[in-house]
């Protein structure tokens, strides 16, 4: 069986070791500050997702999806991004959703079960989870002919002008929809940016169970270029998704960027991976931490002291803590609103069913009352 | 029963002719209508029914999308544009082909709004047609309204005339809810059906108000008023039913007859209204029987009206099969007029149950 090369062709820019390689089509240039910036992303997103996990452990979430590992190719991908960039994201971009302003909150109330996402996709630019796989591909591609017929294509730079992104995982991209989604962005030459996060498994399955060729790969036979880049990588990661947004804004048509990273933790909560994959890949990933090498980095050339990592430490304790104990405050919905929101206009069914329900909740209050 | 206001006048259309109509006004009217769908553009067909004929030329092939062949990609592409603003009515050729759109349908379409706590309404229209009697086969013909009445968020709508297809449309079109619009293609072609040669094509054409002209939806039709026995049916069964209707005026026994227009929201005050009157309910529907939507109508009216009801509330609907394909079959498997009759005749003989 013919599988990935062990060695990605891929953009890289910063090595796990934290050193800068040049690349013949992709630079940044930060300033010390924004480098640092990145790091505050990465370390912060890092804790919102190691407190999850633990709430969810504590039995105050339902269930989690972890992104540890994925932090740079979402911090990367998400700061590349321009006000009127618009996320069609999974259920592990908790990266994607700190930078487009989310508060951590409204993801932990997903996974409360308290809502189904209390953001407002159109303030944020960040659409609800989807939670079935690839489906999101679509709206993306629908939001993004959208952006062409309102004329948000063409010259004005990201002020002016807006793409779509979708975020999808290497399994999804065995999914029709996210085949179609392919075409449609190609035919249409649409302004999406189609971000692939492949992490190297869906929940147990492997990659070759999903491709026989690298996946940016497939992005030529649709007609559009595909591009692999180290996920790992905030630089790269960056640089690249800005080129393809660019791209994608000015007409030029999608982008399928590959970001080749791994899921260092389970699939969720509710997974354990100790059952199919073995502990030596695990431990060849961790050498490529996304944080570490830009850790290293930052030490090395000075761009950050000792203080400054404190106070980082210090600002990530106090988020842990806003978030525990909000995580903790969230009230339970009150059960009639149940019936709000499934149509826009009064329904008579609807509100009969209400009525009706409300009286069965009075019933218990009346009974209470009159055995108090 | 009821007539039309119709201040602009009127023109006699046929059923897609005024359907044609709707999408051209909402075209008109509203920047943020687009259409979608495969072969709908006037460089392609103009849709398999020409129902979008003429529409590309006159607003422009960027609202009249001609797309790639793929019913799951229109369907989530028009879920997209809805969100981005965007008024979209995708076109999906036969009512068979939603089955491979359900997901975008049934999970994003009709509960986007209700998972984000109504943050992001998706009002789409999704235009099909029913085909079934006109030898199309067993994957062109079929009738599932109730597929879809199951699920909470989504309207369905089943027009029965081009009066009302054209105000419908629009108001589907402008509802703020997700919408499926079923539209019998028998229809379309007046009574040039096929299987039907020699018949006149203008016999179902009926003057339609001009210009932007909404039917409520949630508002049935009472199409012929009586006290006998009351027949609640929806879409082109309601031709069948009038016919019906009026054979048994002549025979004495007078027919109420209501179409219900859409589904969801259901109109059911008129129903109640009519069958507390009659006291006797028969209902017609194309599809399948089993868990059809004359199920639900059923159990709702003898659940308010168990009472009051002298017969139980009959349906007819077709076998429990797959549409055949063989002329002789599918004519057969067609609840048919001859059989509406006959049912209705039986609910009406029938003797009154002891109260």
């Amino acid at each position: 069986m013919a599988l990935a090369p062990e060695e990605p062709e891929l953009v890289q820019l910063l090595t796990p070791e934290g050193e800068l390689v040049e690349h013949p089509d992709y630079r940044v240039d930060f300033s010390d500050e924004e480098l640092r910036g990145l790091y505050r992303d990465l370390a912060l997103v890092r804790r919102i997702d190691a407190e999850a996990t633990a709430l969810q452990r504590q039995g105050e979430l339902g269930i989690w999806a972890s992104l540890l590992g994925q932090e740079a190719a979402q911090i990367g991908s998400g700061r590349a991004m321009g006000p009127n960039d618009h996320v069609f994201p999974t259920y592990r971009e908790h990266g994607v959703a700190w930078c487009r302003g989310v508060d951590p909150l409204n993801l932990l109330g997903l996974f409360r079960g308290v809502d189904m996402g209390g953001w407002d996709p159109e303030e944020h630019h960040f659409h609800l989870y989807t939670i079935v796989i690839g489906a999101q591909t679509l709206h993306a591609v629908g939001y993004a002919m959208g952006l062409q017929r309102d004329g948000m294509v063409g010259d004005g730079g990201p002020e002016l002008t807006g793409a779509a992104v979708a975020y999808f995982g290497d399994g999804a991209t065995s999914q029709g929809d996210v085949n179609e989604a392919f075409i449609w962005a190609s035919v249409f030459q649409a302004p999406v940016v189609f971000f692939c996060q492949n992490n190297q498994w869906a929940i147990s399955e492997p990659l070759e169970r999903q491709t026989r060729i690298p996946l940016y790969q497939r992005a030529s036979g649709f007609g559009f270029p595909g591009v692999r880049v180290d996920g790992n990588d905030v630089l790269a990661t960056y640089a690249v998704t800005q080129a393809a947004l660019a791209r994608a804004r000015e007409g030029s048509g999608p982008t399928f960027i590959e970001a080749y990273t791994y899921r260092m933790g389970a699939h969720t909560t509710s997974d354990d991976p100790t059952r199919y994959r073995i502990a030596a890949e695990v431990e060849a990933w961790k050498l490529k931490d996304p944080i570490e090498r830009l850790r290293s980095f930052l030490i090395r050339t000075g761009k950050a002291d000792q203080d400054w990592f404190e106070a980082l430490e210090e600002e990530s304790n106090q988020l842990a803590k806003h978030i525990r104990a909000g995580c903790l405050d969230m009230p339970d919905p009150s059960p009639m609103t149940m019936f709000d929101h499934v149509y826009v206009d009064p329904h008579k069914p609807l509100a009969n069913q209400r009525e009706q329900f409300a009286a069965y909740l009075a019933s218990f209050e009346s009974t209470s009352e009159e055995h108090s | 029963m009821s007539t039309i206001d119709a201040p602009g006048g009127t023109r006699l259309m046929g059923f897609g002719e005024a359907l044609n109509d709707a999408l051209d006004v909402a075209l008109q009217i509203d920047p943020t209508v687009v259409l979608l769908g495969e072969d709908i553009d006037d460089e392609s067909t103009g849709g398999n029914f020409k129902i979008t004929a003429g529409l590309s030329t006159k607003h422009g092939d960027h609202r009249v999308r001609t797309t790639p062949i793929s019913e799951q990609a229109i369907v989530g592409a028009a879920i997209g544009g809805a969100l981005g603003g965007l008024r979209p009515v995708a076109e999906i050729m036969f009512v068979d082909f939603l089955a491979v759109a359900m997901d975008q349908i049934v999970n994003h379409a009709a509960r986007l709004r209700y998972m984000s706590g109504g943050k992001t309404p998706v009002p789409i229209t999704i235009r099909t047609a029913s085909a079934g009697g006109q030898g199309f086969g067993g994957q062109h013909s079929g009738m599932l309204e109730s597929w879809f009445t199951h699920v909470p968020g989504l309207k369905v709508v089943v027009p029965a005339s081009a009066d009302d297809a054209k105000g419908l449309l629009l108001s589907s079109i402008f509802d703020p809810d997700p919408v499926l619009f079923i539209e019998s293609s028998r229809l379309y072609f007046g009574n040039m059906a096929f299987g039907e040669p020699g018949g006149d094509p203008r016999r179902l054409h009926v003057e339609v108000p001009l210009g932007d002209y909404r039917v409520p939806l949630g508002k049935a039709r009472i199409r012929r008023e009586g006290d006998a026995v009351t027949l609640v049916t929806y879409g082109r069964q309601v031709d069948d039913a009038t016919k019906v209707a009026d054979r048994l005026a002549e025979e004495g026994i007078s027919v109420e007859l209501i179409d219900l227009r859409s589904l969801v929201p259901l109109d059911l005050e008129t129903v109640l209204a009519s069958a507390a009157k009659t006291r006797r309910v028969v209902i017609f529907q194309e599809a399948v029987t089993r868990s059809g939507f004359g199920g639900e109508l059923a159990a709702r009216i003898t659940e308010e009206l168990f009472d009051t009801l002298e017969v139980p509330v009959r349906r007819l609907g077709a076998p429990n099969t797959p549409v055949p394909y063989a002329a002789n079959l599918e004519t057969a498997y067609q609840p048919s007029a001859e059989a509406l009759a006959a049912e209705v005749r039986e609910t009406v003989e029938r003797k009154a149950r002891a109260s």
